[in-house]
């Protein structure tokens, strides 16, 4: 690699939410073990395209660069991954930088991933413990159940799997998997579990878990390697269940 | 339920696959495959299912109406998917793709199928009996035509069990739903052989 001193992005730019999308080409110096980001850092230190014009320098969103925050997700080279943690030597060039399609584009390479928050309120993801006075400790958690339950608390809402599901899109209300992952980790929590019901519920609204027609593509992209497709899959038989509690009734149906 | 529409017609979109319309296709290829032990065997099977008590009714409740609810959802479904196997090319995103591909094909052969054969017969334009089919099948055109047709219903059936498993949450870990890739591969090869060998008897009878 001594000889290759430059790398090239070609990248999928839009000014404003409203505008249209247009491709830029940039030359960036290369170093050794460069992932995405600090190509797109070398972009913003110094905006010049290809061409030899200046030009706005690139806006990305990115927090925690270590793949823990779920931010800087985008559409690398035709798949859609974490750019903090996609090296540039496991590349092929020139390297294709596009934002994820499913959300609405903010500028440039961020999007607006507000429909995964609003699918976590639709599923009910957390625990609610607020009440006028203390509940006091809660019910404990077998330590192998919780080194389980910490494989699904991984989800940091990135998005990848929403972007590659075929049933996410601007035709389809499907939520995607991921608030359908959370909804089985806090039914499986043992505060969690006394709302399970409101969370099945909510999986059985209109978006829900009946949008997924297992393609699985989400479980092979996970950068998190989270076992969505298991999830869905117990979710399936859990909101089946309580279907059948709620249309005949049931002293199990709360 | 009435709040929770959607998921109520997706799952009954899933159980109608299997139950009745499945049970029926499979019901229908095994009793065809009595024109492979000769004429008169196929039609004293098919003027046995033809004469079976209150037959009208058992067509519009095991097969008509089923038919009917399962091909106007899935078409919905079909226009609501962006398939992207080109990125994504992984195993399940494929058979995902066949599932709607092999649905529309299924949808036209059927109506086609059913066209030609219960509606002129119910005209009194046909006879129900191995001329008829041997008289469709014959023609070479339509031999692949139902060749086609056969392969993809089957297969529709075969991978509509996966999902339906999966659907209805009876397999859920990974390992099952291998098995159950298994396993219904299985089902499409045996499946289609009773379908195929039906066809080649009629087309060329051997």
């Amino acid at each position: 690699m001594a000889e290759q001193s430059t790398i090239t992005f070609i990248i999928t730019r839009q000014d404003n939410p409203e505008s249209a999308p247009y491709e830029e080409t940039f030359h960036v110096p290369y170093r050794k073990n460069m992932n995405v980001i600090s190509g797109l850092m070398e972009i913003r230190q110094n905006p010049v395209n290809a061409k030899g014009e200046k030009t706005a320098p690139v806006y990305w969103d990115m927090s925690c660069l270590e793949e823990v925050c779920g931010a800087c997700s985008m559409v690398i080279n035709g798949t859609a991954r974490q750019s903090c943690a996609t090296l540039v030597d496991q590349l092929e060039q020139p390297i294709r930088l596009e934002p994820m399609s499913t959300f609405p584009v903010v500028r440039d390479l961020i999007v607006d991933r507000e429909r995964m928050f609003d699918a976590l309120k639709q599923v009910k993801a957390w625990i609610p413990i607020d009440g006028t006075y203390d509940l006091g400790p809660g019910p404990r958690m077998p330590e192998k159940k919780r080194q389980w339950a910490y494989e699904l608390s991984k989800c940091m809402s990135c998005g990848v799997c929403l972007e590659a599901c075929p049933n996410v899109n601007d035709k389809s209300n499907f939520i995607g998997p991921a608030a359908l992952s959370q909804a089985r980790l806090f039914n499986a929590h043992p505060t969690g579990e006394m709302n399970a019901s409101e969370r099945l519920n909510g999986l059985m609204e209109d978006g829900g878990i009946d949008g997924c027609s297992n393609a699985q593509n989400c479980v092979q992209v996970c950068p998190k390697g989270i076992p969505l497709t298991t999830s869905i899959a117990a979710m399936n038989r859990a909101t089946n269940i309580q279907a059948f509690k709620n249309f005949f009734g049931s002293d199990n149906a709360h | 339920m009435a709040e929770h529409r959607e998921f109520f017609s997706r799952r009954l979109h899933s159980l109608l696959g299997v139950i009745p319309i499945g049970v029926f296709l499979v019901q229908h290829l095994v009793v065809n495959h009595f024109a492979v032990y000769g004429e008169e065997s196929f039609n004293k099977a098919a003027g046995f299912m033809a004469g079976l008590p209150f037959v009208i009714v058992l067509e519009i409740f095991v097969i008509y109406l089923p038919i009917l609810f399962h091909a106007v959802l899935g078409v919905y479904i079909v226009f609501v998917a962006k398939n992207n196997t080109r990125k994504y090319g992984y195993f399940r995103n494929w058979m995902f793709y066949l599932q709607r591909f092999t649905g529309i094909i299924t949808l036209v052969f059927i109506a086609w199928h059913v066209w030609e054969t219960r509606i002129q017969i119910g005209l009194g334009n046909e006879e129900l009996n191995y001329s008829l089919m041997e008289g469709i099948l014959t023609n070479p055109i339509m031999f692949w035509f139902y060749l086609i047709g056969v392969l993809s219903t089957v297969f529709h059936f075969a991978n509509g069990l996966w999902s339906f498993m999966v659907s209805w949450g009876i397999t859920q870990s990974p390992k099952s739903q291998k098995i159950a890739t298994n396993a219904t591969v299985l089902v499409f090869l045996v499946v289609s052989y009773i379908g195929v060998r039906t066809l080649i008897q009629f087309a060329y009878g051997v």
